[in-house]
């Protein structure tokens, strides 16, 4: 019987279109052992994907659309995080 | 560092002063001679104290900061009277291999563009591989909370700060940046220095030409970030509004298509 772990990949788009750039990453892999490292902060220059529907095409599930941001009167320019969050996972077999 | 301004000649440009207020962060290359470096560097690799305590038992790193160039870009940062807050000799080992999480350092500040100004100071080469600190241009402005930032691994922009020995890189205290792993053999030193300032950061460094044409077509353009997606314009607004503030000039409009001027603003 197969044996299964999830991966989580973050991408984040320039624009809440599906199909825009993509412009931050991370992948966090429950397939790795404990002592083994993750993706690390700055050891890549190029995203995995150039979007999420590209991601898509490759076989990962989307599981989270972000919502659209509301811009309160008089904090129109306040900024924060990353505004277009999409978390993707697949599962891949261990044996 | 002891007290008292420097020359004019020893403060920083409108465009050092630009780059400043477009990234986050300015580097100093090689500002720092060698003899300096090479006391600096072989104290850190034989100091057996704790990093906090570094700035107070070297004598050579506060040589370092009293030099006038030194000494005139922290002028141009937090003015003549500058507030001591901490200061930390930090230390990644050799082959270590991983690296921090992104976070911005302190807690979030509530001044709307008052700043503290974090030296980094490189006493030894610093290569890629090496684990100088990743920094994001252009985060400086926006609003998280130390590690709230901690998820994300790579973004498009985020620069690496290598450097040769006698750099030292200013960087405001709210910019997002973590260390780096270390791949060589070597232990890396870098030294940070924070300082709040002790009066108003307007006009404080060499203003001539802060309203030139080059300069205001430089901040339009290198404020627009990449990473920022839709957010660009917005986040380039923000930064025209930092440049009134630190120019003094509360009419000076470097804003993406004249926005603020536009506004009324």
């Amino acid at each position: 019987m197969s044996v299964t772990r999830q991966q989580i990949m973050i991408l984040h788009l320039a624009l809440p279109d599906l199909e825009s750039k993509t412009v931050a990453w991370a992948l966090y892999d429950g397939s790795k052992s404990k002592d083994e490292l993750q993706m690390q902060t700055g050891d890549s220059n190029e995203p995995p994907y150039e979007s999420v529907l590209d991601a898509m095409r490759d076989g990962w599930n989307v599981i989270q659309l972000p919502t659209m941001p509301i811009f309160i009167s008089g904090h129109e320019f306040e900024q924060g995080h990353l505004p277009y969050e999409y978390v993707l996972e697949r599962k891949v077999e261990i044996r | 560092m002891s007290g008292g301004s420097v020359e004019k000649q020893h403060l920083l440009t409108a465009k050092q002063m630009a780059d400043f207020a477009v990234n986050g962060y300015l580097v100093l290359s090689e500002v720092v001679p060698e003899e300096y470096n090479e006391r600096a560097a072989k104290e850190m690799r034989e100091y057996a104290g704790h990093g906090g305590r570094y700035w107070n038992e070297s004598e050579v790193i506060r040589d370092i900061f009293n030099l006038p160039q030194v000494k005139g870009a922290m002028q141009s940062f937090v003015g003549t009277n500058p507030v001591y807050d901490h200061s930390f000799l930090h230390v990644v080992k050799a082959q270590h291999h991983k690296g921090q999480v992104y976070h911005a350092d302190s807690i979030i500040d509530t001044r709307p563009f008052g700043y503290d100004i974090q030296a980094f100071y490189f006493s030894h080469d610093a290569p890629d591989e090496m684990g100088p600190t990743l920094v994001l241009p252009g985060s400086h402005l926006r609003k998280v909370s130390n590690g709230s930032i901690g998820r994300y691994k790579n973004i498009v922009g985020q620069r690496r700060l290598v450097s040769k020995a006698g750099t030292i890189a200013f960087l405001h205290h709210a910019i997002w940046h973590c260390a780096q792993p270390n791949f060589t053999d070597t232990t890396r030193y870098v030294f940070k220095l924070r300082m709040r300032p002790g009066q108003e950061q307007r006009a404080l460094f060499n203003t001539e030409g802060y309203d030139s044409p080059e300069v205001a077509d430089y901040i339009r353009k290198a404020g627009h970030h990449t990473w920022c997606g839709d957010e660009g314009r917005v986040n380039q607004v923000n930064i025209a509004k930092f440049w009134r503030y630190l120019t003094g000039d509360n009419r000076v409009d470097v804003s993406f298509e004249g926005a603020l001027t536009r506004m009324g603003l």
